[in-house]
């Protein structure tokens, strides 16, 4: 017997980009010139690129793995390979177990069927016996919380509604072997927490789970590892922190101006070390060397903090801070230097950096990167939330019997 | 490729790369449903309901009877019961075939959603396709089982052969519908191409008329391996005869065939639907 529950060898997937051959009238050519590059199917047509480049990866029975990458990196091919809609072109891929994908939340709910209806259809496309769905149909209508709407056609059901049915009937497959793809975006706060909850019940009773989320949260609590993926290649597998780590790391970008070029970007802490994890609290300096690449007069550099989820957190001028103005002549060069005190939590910070125009245009910048540097937040032992709001406590008892106790080193 | 059997509960496994047969057969319950959604959608919210099953059957045979008055004003012979009814009976199968194997072509696309979001087998749609309308043939036929008993047409030993020969005709359906769901899969246009032919196909098969009355052509129409199975229909269940055993043994092998290589066709096809839908 196999220690994995998944395996995923050595697997390249490609796809056609542009337009398919469509209609019988491009039959004929479609099929010469399959005969003539026959023994390329392996290999790159014009016209195809990789989805997928040579991936391996294994999940152990009762593991959970989290894959996470930007968007259009392969996270998605991946699960449909797992799940067989898809097939590799290089490769193998094995799954061990009786096993349930969740591409889309009530995919192959029909319209004019009612809930009840299409409990058991669903349930039988997901690999339900009938026998298995009448034994369970209870609780699948309890965790919908739609039982009023059972007798209604699917078609009058709200997205959330639907979205509801639709996980409530895969969640009770009871396969040994879950397949993920984001699903937890859907329907409301409480819904989304009974979907996460009911995720982890699976995964406390044992079963494989293979995860794609976006939410970073979810992924760092149901999986110990996570898979990074970018434009279809591995980037990192191993531990989910250090995986998250990876995966903001893409998020630093270089960008190109015609006006302003940098020369040296740098985070410091007070004492002069340069680094990226800072505690709650402290002081950085951020320090820019920037050279004109043609004439500027009167612009404001200014920084932003972004969360990693794209929020904006604070932003700033010099403008704003010191009433001055930049102005440089071609090939001169300037030297800037914000300090900031991070008042901010555990959590990952994108620190941007812009240069405005004297008159400001909404959207016309003469320098723009919005991800130039990132900042890890460590934990802070003294508080916890989104703010650090540097805290300091006096307790005084109103009795002498007594005195303040101490939390034994705190 | 194959998984390991590791328990009872294993031989749930959906996982792909397993003999297909085996496969096949743990998604009966999957057909069973899928037959009944299609069933239930046509009946749900429908003007006819079951006339529905019916419209199709009445249409061909009224176009047959308009076709054998011209046919009898011109030879001047009189058209006789047996003829009106042989014509019912050939119909009848025959707007079953059509409905199915339109029904069949569209199965695949019609269903993207869940070729492209969930697995199972794909044959398990063309096949609900040609069940689905399998269900109408039945109701349009226990209709003509009473206009035929009611006719009083008889029964003979030879309709034993009526079961084998519904049977060659649902295999040949299939073997048409898994063919053309995969092609126009691929080839979008395929469905008009089958809805041409699936028009004039009524000319090239003996529905309105037995193929005896081309004479030595007759073949033409027997060429269509329906068209024999049409042709031993009349002949057990209105004439009291046996079949034309070599044009039948010809449709038969058509059928099997047919099945055996269009359904390789469709499993090797298969692992680029979802992409290529």
């Amino acid at each position: 017997m196999s220690n994995y529950a998944i395996e995923f060898n050595g697997v390249w997937k490609k796809f056609a980009r542009g337009e398919k051959y469509d209609s019988l009238r491009d039959l004929i050519p479609s099929m010469l010139k399959m005969a003539l590059r026959r023994k390329k199917q392996e290999e790159l047509g014009e016209k195809e690129f990789w989805a997928l480049r040579d991936v391996s990866f294994q999940i152990g029975h009762g593991d959970a793995l989290g894959i996470i990458g930007p968007n259009g990196s392969g996270k998605s091919t991946a699960l449909k390979l797992l799940s067989g809609i898809l097939k590799p072109n290089r490769g193998n891929v094995r799954v061990r177990g009786r096993s349930s994908t969740l591409i889309e939340l009530g995919a192959g709910f029909h319209p004019d069927l009612t809930g009840r209806e299409n409990v058991y259809l669903n349930g039988t496309i997901l690999g339900m016996k009938k026998a298995e769905i009448d034994e369970r149909f209870d609780e699948i209508v309890e965790f919908s919380e739609l039982r009023e709407f059972l007798d209604t056609p699917v078609k009058r059901y709200s997205s959330g509604m639907h979205a509801r049915l639709g996980f409530a009937v895969a969640a009770h497959v009871n396969p040994e072997v879950l397949i993920i793809d984001e699903v937890l975006s859907v329907g409301d706060y409480h819904f989304q927490e009974k979907c996460f909850a009911k995720m982890q019940e699976f995964v406390r009773r044992g079963a494989t789970l293979a995860f794609v989320s976006h939410n970073l949260t979810a992924i760092s609590t149901l999986c110990k590892n996570v898979l990074v993926l970018r434009h279809g290649v591995p980037i990192f597998q191993g531990d989910v922190s250090t995986g998250i780590q990876k995966y903001h790391s893409f998020y630093e970008e270089e960008t190109k101006s015609a006006a302003i070029e940098l020369l040296d970007v740098s985070l410091r802490s007070e004492s002069g070390e340069e680094r990226d994890i800072f505690e709650p609290g402290e002081k950085v300096r951020f320090e820019i060397r920037l050279k004109a690449l043609k004439d500027l007069e009167h612009c404001h550099p200014g920084l932003q903090i972004h969360t990693s989820d794209g929020q904006l957190v604070f932003v700033t001028a010099t403008s704003r801070l010191t009433n001055t103005k930049l102005t440089l002549a071609r090939g001169e060069k300037a030297r800037l230097s914000f300090s900031l005190d991070l008042n901010i939590h555990g959590n990952v910070f994108l620190l941007g950096f812009t240069v405005t125009p004297e008159i400001e245009v909404p959207g016309e910048w003469l320098y723009y990167n919005p991800r130039l540097k990132r900042i890890i937040m460590t934990d802070s032992r003294k508080s916890q939330g989104f703010l650090h709001m540097n805290p300091s406590v006096e307790m005084q008892l109103e009795s002498e019997k007594r005195s303040v106790e101490l939390a034994p080193n705190l | 490729m194959n998984t390991v059997a590791l328990s009872a509960e294993e031989d749930l496994s959906l996982s792909p790369g397993r003999h297909p047969t085996e496969e096949f057969a743990q998604y009966k319950e999957l057909l069973f449903m899928l037959t009944r959604r299609d069933v239930k959608i046509r009946y749900k919210q429908s003007l006819m309901g079951f006339a529905w099953a019916i419209l199709m059957p009445v249409l061909v045979v009224g176009s047959g009877l308009i076709v054998m008055v011209a046919f009898a004003a011109m030879s001047g012979k009189p058209i006789n019961k047996l003829d009106v009814l042989s014509v019912a009976v050939k119909s009848v199968p025959w707007a079953f075939f059509v409905a199915a194997v339109r029904f069949a072509t569209n199965s695949l696309v019609m269903n993207k959603e869940l070729v492209t979001k969930i697995y199972f087998p794909r044959e398990i749609l063309p096949m609900a396709a040609v069940f689905a309308n399998l269900f109408d043939f039945f109701v349009a036929s226990s209709v003509l089982v009473v206009i035929l008993l009611v006719a009083q047409i008889g029964a003979s030993i030879y309709l034993l052969w009526v079961p084998a020969l519904l049977i060659l005709l649902i295999l040949l359906t299939v073997s048409c519908g898994i063919l053309l769901a995969c092609a126009n899969l691929f080839f979008r246009d395929v469905k008009y191409l089958v809805e041409v032919l699936l028009t004039y196909g009524v000319f090239f098969t003996p529905v309105f008329y037995s193929a005896s009355m081309l004479g030595k052509w007759g073949f033409v129409l027997l060429v269509n391996p329906v068209g024999p199975i049409l042709e031993s229909l009349r002949n057990t269940i209105i004439l009291h005869r046996g079949p034309n055993l070599p044009w039948l043994a010809y449709s038969a092998v058509w059928a099997i065939l047919g099945l055996l290589i269009t359904w390789k066709i469709f499993k090797r096809a298969e692992a680029s639907f979802a992409e290529s839908i």
